[in-house]
């Protein structure tokens, strides 16, 4: 086998070993069902008020679903600072092909999480709401679903290395709590104004939540979007260019990042750390 | 090839800014050699063992590693290497035999007729004393513990060329005379390049001593010979190798 394809299994190995210790350590297990948690009850007050004739708890479980996967690119970059901050990275650059390992066993590891938080999320979410088609679109789930991680991850990791601290990627929560709050999650997008709509249409997690809608929704629920449409193809073309972008991006980023890796720089940024607690 | 050169720096400069970190360092280090990079704080001991494990850029010079410039090494010749840093605080929530037997796998691929790779997990918990810890969470290891643990990755792919910046910071002296122990028992093969502040150590463990001060070799040698060295120029004639060290660094300094 080449060494080449040896840390491709290994890192299969780290995401399995990884995907086992987030739901088998305290902290991580509650961080696993804490948001799960606050959204199914926001959903439970949501379910039975209407918006243009629809109950909103229908619209909002697939969003929530959508918005979700995307948050595959918060963990992600929140991991690749954590891991760059306590010397992982400089351990995998230490070894041979190990940047390779690694960031197979982070994609396999946070995409495996995703997947499971994501059914902790709708399977008590379809016993709350009535009138999803769960089963009945399983491929558009799909295939929304992958393409949405292949278009975040990726931009995950770039975030990942554009932080150099834990303590300064807590940044990165505003930002995208405002792009949720613009990306029609909790609420249709076509009740905010058109410039806000087009903000909102820039960035994946308001068209991760439109593929979610339109794989568990029926067909009439589209009249509540913009162009009274699924509109896939778009969907593909949006979430496609920041897949091509952040495919593109992150390998050039991650190297760059990585190069700079030494036990000084590693030590230099705890030093640093320790000096603001202190 | 027994006594081949492995180590090979020439004129190597580095500098930051305006400052030299280091200026024209220049030594050698054949197979199964253990060299001891000696020097206070600041000395420029680290970025020296950095740019020779190829994670660090040089300014100026040449450096060879196992026949390859650090600055352009494969994975093949990172293969070959092993790498203990000051302090590691990754992988907190691996067990030590699940981190040594998944690091051992990338190595696999690199075994050759004469050389086995990776150390057998098992084996290598046994060999660095953590027998008793191997299934245990690596973030509730003691600081000796976790050092054995680094040491046991810096050899896990069985390296010829070994790294070990201040490896025994913070060891009590048994867990200090164990690891000595055990890089005695590396063998002929493995040429071990080693930083430290201790004079003990450094007497212990050494083939050859480099004594850098400011950037630069102030002076290099067995420890015999340095002791000797300073003995012959100085009346009150040094009797260990402390007396020796400590006038080479206030000569360096003034």
């Amino acid at each position: 086998m080449s060494a080449r394809k040896a840390a491709v299994r290994s890192g299969l190995g780290q995401g399995w070993i990884e995907l086992r210790q987030s739901f088998t350590n305290p902290a991580e297990l509650t961080s696993h069902f804490l948001w799960p948690v606050l959204l199914l009850i926001a959903l439970f007050f949501l379910r039975d008020r209407t918006f243009d004739g629809f109950r909103l708890g229908v619209l909002v479980l697939p969003s929530m679903v959508g918005m979700n996967a995307a948050m595959g690119m918060v963990s992600m970059s929140q991991l690749l600072t954590a891991d760059r901050e306590d010397g992982t990275l400089l351990r995998a650059k230490a070894t041979p092909n190990g940047m390779l390992g690694y960031l197979v066993g982070k994609v396999v590891s946070v995409a495996a999480g995703l997947v499971v938080d994501l059914a902790i999320l709708l399977i008590p979410g379809l016993l709350l709401v009535d009138g999803l088609t769960v089963g009945g679109s399983w491929v558009t789930l799909f295939w929304v679903l992958l393409l949405g991680l292949v278009a975040t991850l990726p931009l995950g990791a770039v975030l990942g290395s554009v932080f150099t601290t834990t303590r300064a990627q807590g940044l990165i929560q505003l930002p995208v709590l405002g792009l949720i709050a613009i990306s029609g999650i909790f609420y249709p997008i076509t009740a905010l104004p058109g410039w806000v709509q087009a903000i909102g249409q820039v960035f994946p997690i308001y068209w991760l939540g439109l593929g979610m809608r339109s794989a568990f929704l029926p067909d009439s629920f589209a009249s509540v979007e913009i162009g009274d449409s699924w509109r896939h193809l778009e969907t593909v073309g949006v979430l496609g260019a920041w897949a091509v972008f952040g495919l593109l991006v992150a390998p050039v980023v991650l190297r760059r990042m990585a190069r700079r890796e030494s036990g000084s720089a590693v030590a230099g940024r705890r030093e640093r750390a320790l000096r603001r607690i202190g | 090839m027994k006594n081949e050169m492995v180590l090979a720096v020439d004129g190597l400069r580095m500098r930051y800014g305006t400052t030299d970190v280091l200026q024209d360092v220049t030594f050698q280090a054949r197979q199964g050699e253990t060299l001891v990079l000696l020097g206070p704080n600041g000395a420029g001991k680290t970025t020296t063992i950095e740019i020779l494990e190829g994670f660090r850029s040089r300014s100026a010079g040449d450096v060879s590693v196992l026949g390859c410039d650090p600055a352009s090494g494969d994975e093949r010749w990172r293969s070959r290497l092993g790498v203990v840093l000051q302090s590691w605080r990754d992988h907190g929530n691996w067990r030590v035999q699940e981190l040594l037997a998944h690091l051992g796998t990338y190595y696999a691929p690199y075994a050759t007729a004469e050389m086995s790779r990776p150390w057998d997990a098992a084996e290598l918990i046994e060999t660095v004393g953590l027998t008793g810890q191997a299934r245990q969470k690596i973030k509730t290891l003691s600081g000796g513990q976790r050092r054995r643990l680094d040491v046991a990755i810096g050899i896990v792919g069985r390296p010829e060329v070994l790294f070990l910046d201040e490896p025994t910071v913070g060891f009590d002296p048994v867990a200090r005379y164990e690891f000595h122990q055990l890089l005695q028992g590396l063998g002929e093969r493995t040429t071990v390049l080693l930083t430290t502040h201790d004079l003990d150590e450094a007497g212990k463990l050494a083939d050859r001593i480099l004594v850098l001060a400011g950037g630069r070799i102030i002076a290099a040698g067995t420890p015999a010979e340095l002791t000797r060295q300073i003995a012959g120029s100085d009346e009150s004639r040094p009797a260990s190798l402390e007396d020796a060290y400590r006038q080479l660094v206030r000569g360096a300094a003034l």
